[in-house]
């Protein structure tokens, strides 16, 4: 394993200390519990605060900034964060407005808000975001991940907690765009936890992980490898038969590479989605390309669709100054 | 020393997960994420700092504390599970100094149901509660026709590797094996693996065997079931 580490136990500790430092502007971490905040706390708006596993940077503290998160809580790599991180983080954020969790669909992230919810006294509500279409939804099990789709959801609730939309309108504005947004990603390589020190998962040199989920972990079926366009289709058939958007629907694409796919491949990709959206009689008429929600140095990455109106584009639109993402 | 069993069996925990880490491992690379055996060694090593703390509470309160502190440190889906357990066991066992054997059966077994209802998940969807329900049913029934110490032991490690085997052939519909589906099939759940360790280690303990890398210099080794059954020697 050649990674940048000092001490695998301090790993974390001396990554947001660096985040910290580089964007003293924008944001403050603390320690014990871990948790970033915006540099000046906002007052009198409902403040989001998100959370998961480190290991998918910039997700989440990179979002924390003017027109999008209040706090975001990292854990462990690849492991939820706990209840205490999240009520000290609600606590330091709280302007009145109630709090707002963000959750992505992992069974780990849903226990640890849900019982910092249990244990909260201010006014509070949960989104959870399960975009990933690549697992299939079922009330019997734990159902659909949240992935790439997160951050659009994360920058318009953001936008409209900004505008001083309440807690309320702030929920059903996040469960719209949950709803509005399916992904779906493929590995090429697998990634190596620090704390582990191998690879997570064994993937043969023509072989590819379709419908992988952002640890790594699987969710359709291993596959030959393939030429891009092919890799395009699948994810895109699987994305469309979800959304089922009607014809001329405007959309949002983002393509995000999960940590080890150069920006050259991602806009190869995006050159192959867009042209299949078309064909399909969508209009893209926003788009995101980066490795915005990675799996530590996995190579692949996922499409995101999100069906737009003018209100999301509006809030997609809206100014926003975070660590990652700043118009 | 009201909770010493307790802290002992913490410490036999430990080392059992130590002496089975590859093999945790290995499963959890398979069917997993590669963070189960750091996320458990993470909450055993900070438990067993906690033993000279909870020693002198009573188990009631000595559970409530190792369910908050494992609340705090692990993260993950182990950490409200776990925690979910012990704090369950804690609220259980409220104001009891000297449970019996009968009183563990039922505390453990409020403590599986916690978890149950936590994670939303029952038996036959490969997880942990595949040794955990069958192991605290087995635990009332025996505790209920006053099984002895040697038998209870004996018996519920059976039944926790009966268990644990039982996975290898099923579905994962919870937990992180679940986006494997079908290609679950053939492995252990780790979690399953993880429990089972954990309870063969306390019932190699309890009957007053030594545990894989016995640590006797302190003497916790000898027969510390004894206090759960309030007839100390």
């Amino acid at each position: 394993m050649k990674k940048f580490i000092n001490d695998v136990d301090n790993m974390l500790r001396e990554s947001l200390s660096g985040l910290g430092a580089a964007h003293a502007d924008i944001l403050k971490v603390t320690f014990d519990p871990t948790f970033v905040t915006r540099a000046r706390r906002a007052d009198g708006k409902v403040a989001l605060i998100s959370g998961g596993g480190s290991g998918h940077e910039p997700l989440h503290a990179g979002y924390v900034g003017r027109g999008m998160l209040d706090a975001a809580c990292p854990g462990q790599v690849f492991t939820s964060p706990t209840p205490d991180q999240m009520l000290a983080a609600a606590e330091a954020v709280d302007g009145g407005k109630g709090v707002l969790f963000i959750v992505k669909n992992y069974s780990g992230d849903t226990m640890n808000f849900q019982m910092a919810t249990e244990m909260i006294d201010v006014d509070h509500a949960t989104v959870l975001v399960n975009d990933d279409v690549a697992v299939e939804n079922s009330t019997h099990t734990t159902g659909r991940r949240g992935v790439a789709g997160t951050l659009v959801v994360e920058k318009m609730m953001g936008a409209a907690a900004e505008a001083g939309a309440d807690l309320r309108a702030c929920k059903a504005l996040g469960d719209r765009v949950n709803k509005n947004t399916a992904s779906m990603g493929v590995a090429f390589t697998s990634c190596t936890v620090p704390a582990a020190g191998r690879p997570t998962f064994e993937i043969g040199p023509n072989e590819i992980e379709m419908g992988v989920g952002i640890h790594g972990e699987p969710g359709r079926r291993r596959e030959k490898f393939k030429p891009a366009d092919a890799i395009c289709k699948d994810l895109l058939d699987a994305i469309l038969a979800d959304l089922r958007p009607a014809d001329g629907a405007q959309c949002l694409l983002h393509v995000n590479g999960f940590g080890g796919t150069p920006l050259m491949e991602l806009y190869l990709l995006y050159h192959a989605a867009r042209k299949r959206l078309e064909r399909e009689g969508l209009k893209v008429t926003r788009s995101l390309v980066g490795s915005y929600t990675t799996s530590l140095e996995m190579a692949g990455g996922s499409l995101t669709l999100t069906l737009l109106d003018s209100e999301l584009t509006r809030l997609w639109d809206a100014p926003v100054h975070t660590a990652a993402l700043h118009w | 020393m009201n909770s010493e069993p307790i802290v002992a069996s913490v410490r036999a925990v430990h080392r059992a997960i130590l002496d089975n880490a590859p093999m945790i491992e290995s499963l959890d690379r398979a069917i997993g994420d590669g963070d189960h055996l750091i996320n458990i060694k993470r909450g055993c090593e900070t438990l067993v700092a906690l033993g000279a703390e909870i020693e002198p509470l009573p188990p009631a309160q000595a559970f409530e504390r190792i369910g908050k502190k494992l609340l705090g440190t692990i993260g993950g889906a182990s950490g409200p599970l776990l925690a979910s357990f012990f704090l369950a066991m804690g609220k259980d066992l409220d104001g009891t100094l000297q449970p019996t054997s009968t009183q563990m059966a039922q505390a453990f077994s409020a403590g599986v149901d916690a978890i149950r209802s936590r994670g939303k998940a029952d038996l036959g969807e490969k997880t942990m509660l595949d040794v955990l329900i069958p192991v605290a049913r087995l635990f009332l029934r025996l505790t209920a026709e006053s099984a002895t110490m040697e038998t209870l032991c004996e018996r519920l490690k059976e039944e926790a590797e009966r268990g644990m085997l039982a996975t290898r052939d099923m579905v994962a519909s919870k937990g992180r094996a679940y986006f494997l589906g079908e290609r679950s099939i053939g492995h252990i759940d780790p979690g399953s693996k993880t429990s089972q360790v954990a309870i063969a280690a306390v019932c190699d303990l309890l009957a007053g065997r030594r545990a894989n890398g016995a640590n006797g210099a302190n003497g916790t080794d000898s027969m510390p079931g004894a206090g759960f059954e309030g007839t100390a020697p």
